[in-house]
């Protein structure tokens, strides 16, 4: 893709930033709202992209936490293993969730992900291995190949830094591939892609584990990041916590869901001494968005910025475009969101 | 082009800038004490709040400041969960300068802030968690647990109810770190005196129907039905069990770990007869009245022994800081090492290698609805446990710090 | 604990569990009910359903302690007032984005239901308050295999009257019969001079006042708590996806089997009783995507 020279500018400007940030700032505050961010922009990937809300994302995150967790901590395995181990086990999870949830879209796609979620979250509470309610503490973060020191506070940020940027790396390359247009062009329109020859169950599904596995990226690295890995990580408001912030970032943009994951983040520090009154703004921020802001706050901002026009797919606006009454046997099974 | 770059490095910008506000960096000109408790669930009522107000009572007594700094008392919910605590810990002690961290109730919290202490050497004086691990296999060199712990509440109530022939047991268990802990002590005091143990539930914390958990207990036909939980949880599985008929049903129940706001809201009706071991009650002595008077007077409501805890050790530990002109952890836990510990709540209390702070412990039984004279009269005294005999673990000390 | 499974429980255990396990069906079966009849017509996943069965408990609870209105009154008004919540929200915000994609839906209630849940958090914190048994219904009968607390016993049977009568409305009534061409066919039945849009506003209130009464029933056995909407929630949205959505026979029907599985569950393996559900509902949409009762689309 062609950055124009604004974005290019922006864009240099944002690395600097990054870059800088540790010295100004709380690394653990911009580590975690990293891992929230790359959390945010894997869950983007399958609503904003294919058009499918999973309601469970949670139970790739926490898994992938719990396996990293675990192997690091039992095992004595390096950091880096500890990770690939939990990415795995986050994949293999996405590819059997996926197998079972893409048979149904909308609604249902939701609910059930949600569900599936749940069951992990109580295997998760019953399970030896994961410590129940006390989690899996104490986590050593070790030397990464060997090699750095991750106790070491800057260590530890540009690692979860560059963690971040392959994991977005990663994403931006699947959107503007070949693949990417694939996928994009069964969200408009499946028959007709099916019609062109594309087996778009495959795809679905092959989003659906590129999704999981960088979700369980984000968990491998936040579970680093905390020494921890716990149930809040498989908890559905966790599930519902990525929906917010890629709904409020905007669904569908790349950069969206970071700006999204920031201002939760952030939010959630400020207001650490009141966990009610977060529950009660993120449920305002939901009902607001939904109502009158569905581009989220990148899809608003960003042409005035580049100075270019909005472009007409972003996604949350769609439903707008064919909502014309629809048949009762298709309104059932509803289009998808993004 | 999808990527709208500019857009979101405005809004990351405002986002950042939002983070610098909450993370400016406090410079170090006061002594800060952390009450880190459940301010908001089922154990709120016998810390949270209450210890907060009890943290600010010792903070004034002790005259707002030490050694020219002032006296800080910072406060948060953990809401029980140990992410939350240790993350919330890890942000005091790394960014705003908090230098000891009380309460700590529910034991997987203090487990895990207790990771984070040991790693920054930070005190932490624990008053409300109660698993004998804390001293035990998960130790740390510079934290206390302060008012009580599993070994003394098994040594209490479960030694008493067996002495008084209650030989065979089934658990009903909170499932976490605490829960377990309390089974294990109880059972293995429980086999020492001649008891067996027949079974056992794992019940979720904060659970609202024990309906099943019951029945299977009334099932094991096991004469005594211990319940390793607490706060809420306690309340909730001792009114179902009524609503049950299991107590009707010849079976009774041992409240392993009862506070006194506990009893007061399940009422004397339902609670009498009930043994439980407990480090402080208001009503012990004229000293424990003329604190707790003060207590109710902003509390409404009398203290429990977390509160009571949380006021005592915060004073020893300013005490220590102003001896010691430090706020360095080894150095303060240290000094408390090597002198006894006394005052209205704690009685010929000295501190172990260990980290537990050995003391008298009490028995008590709850009153009969006809004996009580107000709302808050509540127990007669059974017996007093020294300290030696109270916290001798049944298990052995599988802490490192110790020899042997 | 493994080394805990009992090889065959004792005959009294297995059907006390059972009982248990019933009764904790009849408030899925409630609650799953409404979820389906505001599906039906609204076609939105009502997230909010959760919270609503909540305010029920809350509003008795604040009916006994700030006016010293009892249980029976509270049945009915709590229902009444949450229903009339149900038609504000209706109304207010579920209108608004009718015309949109139904996820969107999912999302405004989710987050309306977070901000209620939010709200009473801060106020009453996260435990339980105490509701007690009004004392018509208070004691237990023995049963020889156990003792039912005669409270528990009424849960049952007026949850079955109550699942028994909205099934009957909605299949055999006229107005029944209006709701199902409206969900069929809004277009159609609007030209026969019926006012859909307050046909639609009317059932979703009564949706939020079932799931009200649900709440005032459970306030004296599970007691009164912001946080006994989600706990409950997550577990009925997969009997609805087990029963079929839209379906009321599959919701009341598979509410109450799968509370009875659940108890089942405890007596044989009770770690897995809370992923039991969770399981079965892999199996039905492995077998039958649509649901139980659900059909096929």
């Amino acid at each position: 893709m062609r950055w124009n020279r604004a974005e290019r500018l922006w864009a240099a400007g944002l690395l600097v930033l990054a870059i800088a940030a540790p010295f100004f700032l709380y690394p653990v505050f911009l580590e975690q709202a990293l891992c929230m961010a790359l959390f945010a922009c894997a869950f983007n990937l399958l609503v904003g992209y294919v058009g499918l809300l999973s309601f469970g994302h949670a139970a790739f995150l926490g898994s992938a936490a719990y396996v990293t967790a675990y192997t690091v901590k039992a095992w004595g395995l390096p950091p880096e293993l500890g990770i690939v181990a939990g990415v795995a086990v986050a994949a293999l999870m996405g590819l059997v969730f996926g197998w079972l949830a893409i048979r149904r879209q909308g609604i249902y796609f939701a609910m059930i992900t949600l569900a599936l979620a749940q069951m992990v979250y109580f295997f998760a509470v019953e399970a030896p291995f994961t410590g129940g309610e006390d989690g899996i503490q104490a986590v050593p973060r070790g030397h990464l190949f060997g090699l750095f020191d991750l106790d070491h506070p800057l260590t530890m940020y540009y690692f979860v830094l560059a963690v971040f940027l392959f994991g977005f790396a990663v994403i931006v390359r699947a959107i503007d591939s070949p693949f990417g247009q694939v996928i994009k062009a069964i969200r408009e329109n499946e028959p007709r892609a099916i019609s062109l020859g594309y087996r778009a169950e495959h795809y679905k599904l092959l989003v659906f584990v590129l999704s999981a596995a960088l979700a369980g990226l984000a968990g491998s690295t936040k579970a680093l990041v905390f020494q921890f890995a716990a149930l809040t990580d498989v908890d559905w408001t966790t599930s519902g916590e990525v929906v917010l912030m890629t709904l409020l970032g905007g669904i569908g943009t790349v950069l969206g869901p970071v700006a999204g994951a920031f201002i939760v983040v952030a939010m959630q520090n400020y207001l650490a001494q009141t966990a009610s009154w977060v529950t009660v703004i993120e449920g305002v921020i939901f009902v607001a968005c939904v109502l009158a802001f569905r581009r989220g706050i990148v899809g608003v901002i960003a042409p005035f910025v580049t100075g270019r026009r909005a472009s007409a797919d972003i996604p949350a606006q769609r439903p707008e475009v064919d909502a014309a009454p629809l048949p009762p046997e298709t309104a059932k099974e509803t289009p998808p969101v993004g | 082009m999808k990527t709208r770059i500019p857009a979101a490095c405005a809004a990351l910008a405002a986002a950042l800038l939002l983070a610098v506000g909450a993370q400016a960096q406090i410079k170090k000109d006061a002594v800060k004490i952390g009450v880190l408790a459940d301010m908001s669930s089922l154990y709120a009522d016998l810390g949270g709040p209450g210890s907060v107000v009890a943290a600010n009572m010792a903070v004034k007594d002790f005259g707002g400041k030490v050694n020219g700094k002032k006296i800080e008392v910072v406060s948060a919910d953990h809401q029980n969960k140990p992410d939350v605590g240790a993350s919330i810990a890890r942000q005091w002690f790394d960014r705003d300068g908090v230098d000891m961290i009380t309460d700590l109730t529910t034991s997987s919290v203090a487990l895990a802030v207790q990771e984070v202490a040991r790693e920054k050497n930070k005190v932490l004086m624990i008053t409300g968690a109660a698993s004998s691990d804390l001293t035990g296999k998960n130790c740390a060199p510079t934290s206390i647990h302060y008012a009580y712990d599993t070994t003394a509440l098994a040594n209490g109530t479960g030694a008493a109810v067996v002495k008084a022939g209650g030989k065979t047991w089934f658990f009903i268990t909170a499932d976490y770190a605490f829960g377990h802990a309390l089974q294990k002590d109880t059972a293995a005091v429980v086999t020492a005196n001649g008891g067996k143990v027949l079974g056992s539930v794992n019940v979720p914390l904060n659970t609202a129907d024990f309906s099943s958990y019951l029945l299977q207990a009334q099932a094991s036909k096991a004469q005594i039905i211990g319940l390793a939980n607490a706060g809420g949880d306690t309340i909730n599985s001792i009114k179902q069990a009524a609503e049950f008929g299991i107590v009707k049903g010849g079976q009774k129940l041992a409240g392993l770990l009862l506070f006194v706001t506990d009893v007061h809201s399940l009422g004397l009706k339902t609670a009498q007869g009930l043994n439980l071991t407990e480090s402080f009650y208001w009503d012990q002595d004229a000293k424990t009245r003329a604190w707790s008077k003060r207590f109710f007077a902003i509390a409404k409501k009398e203290p429990t022994m977390t509160q009571a805890g949380v006021y005592s050790a915060v004073m020893h530990y300013l005490q220590a800081v102003k001896a010691t002109n430090s706020v360095n952890g080894p150095k303060v836990v240290a000094y408390l090492r090597g002198r006894p510990i006394n005052d209205f709540m704690i009685r010929h209390g000295h501190l172990q290698a260990d980290g537990s702070l050995v003391h008298d412990m009490y028995l008590y039984e709850v009153k009969k609805p006809s004996e009580s004279k107000d709302p808050w009269d509540l127990y007669n005294l059974v017996a007093t446990i020294p300290g030696a005999q109270a916290f001798k673990r049944p298990r052995g000390n599988e802490c490192p710090l110790v020899k042997g | 604990m493994l080394a805990h499974l009992p090889a065959m429980p004792p005959a009294p255990l297995f059907f006390a569990q059972l009982l248990v396990g019933l009764i904790n069906g009849a408030f899925y079966a409630m609650l799953s009910l409404g979820l389906a009849v505001i599906f039906g017509l609204l076609n939105i996943i009502n997230f909010t359903h959760g919270a609503q069965y909540m305010l029920g408990a809350f509003c008795a609870w604040f009916l006994l302690t700030r006016f010293g209105i009892g249980y029976w009154p509270a049945l009915v008004i709590a229902p009444i007032a949450v229903g009339i919540v149900g038609v504000a929200i209706e109304r207010l915000f579920l209108r608004r984005i009718a015309r949109l994609d139904h996820l969107y839906g999912l999302l405004l209630t989710f987050g309306l239901a977070l901000a209620i849940e939010g709200i009473f958090r801060q106020e009453y914190g996260s435990s339980g308050l105490p509701y007690s048994i009004p004392p018509e219904l208070e004691g237990a009968t023995n049963l020889g295999f156990m003792f039912l607390p005669i409270y528990r016993a009424w849960v049952i049977a007026i949850s079955a009257l109550v699942c028994g009568a909205t099934w009957f409305v909605i299949e055999r009534t006229r107005l029944g019969a209006t709701l199902r061409a409206a969900t069929e066919n809004p277009a159609l039945v609007r030209a026969f001079g019926i006012d859909v849009p307050r046909l639609v506003t009317l059932t979703y209130g009564a949706g939020a006042g079932l799931a009200a009464f649900a709440g005032v029933l459970a306030a004296p056995i599970y007691q009164v708590s912001p946080l006994m909407g989600s706990g409950i929630i997550t577990v009925v949205f997969a009997v609805v996806v087990i029963g079929g959505m839209g379906s009321i026979l599959g919701a009341i029907i598979s509410g109450f089997a799968l509370g009875l599985i659940e108890g089942l569950t405890k007596v044989f393996y009770p770690e897995a009783s809370n992923t039991v559900i969770f399981v079965i509902m892999v199996i039905v949409l492995l077998i039958k995507p649509a649901g139980l009762f659900g059909r096929a689309s």
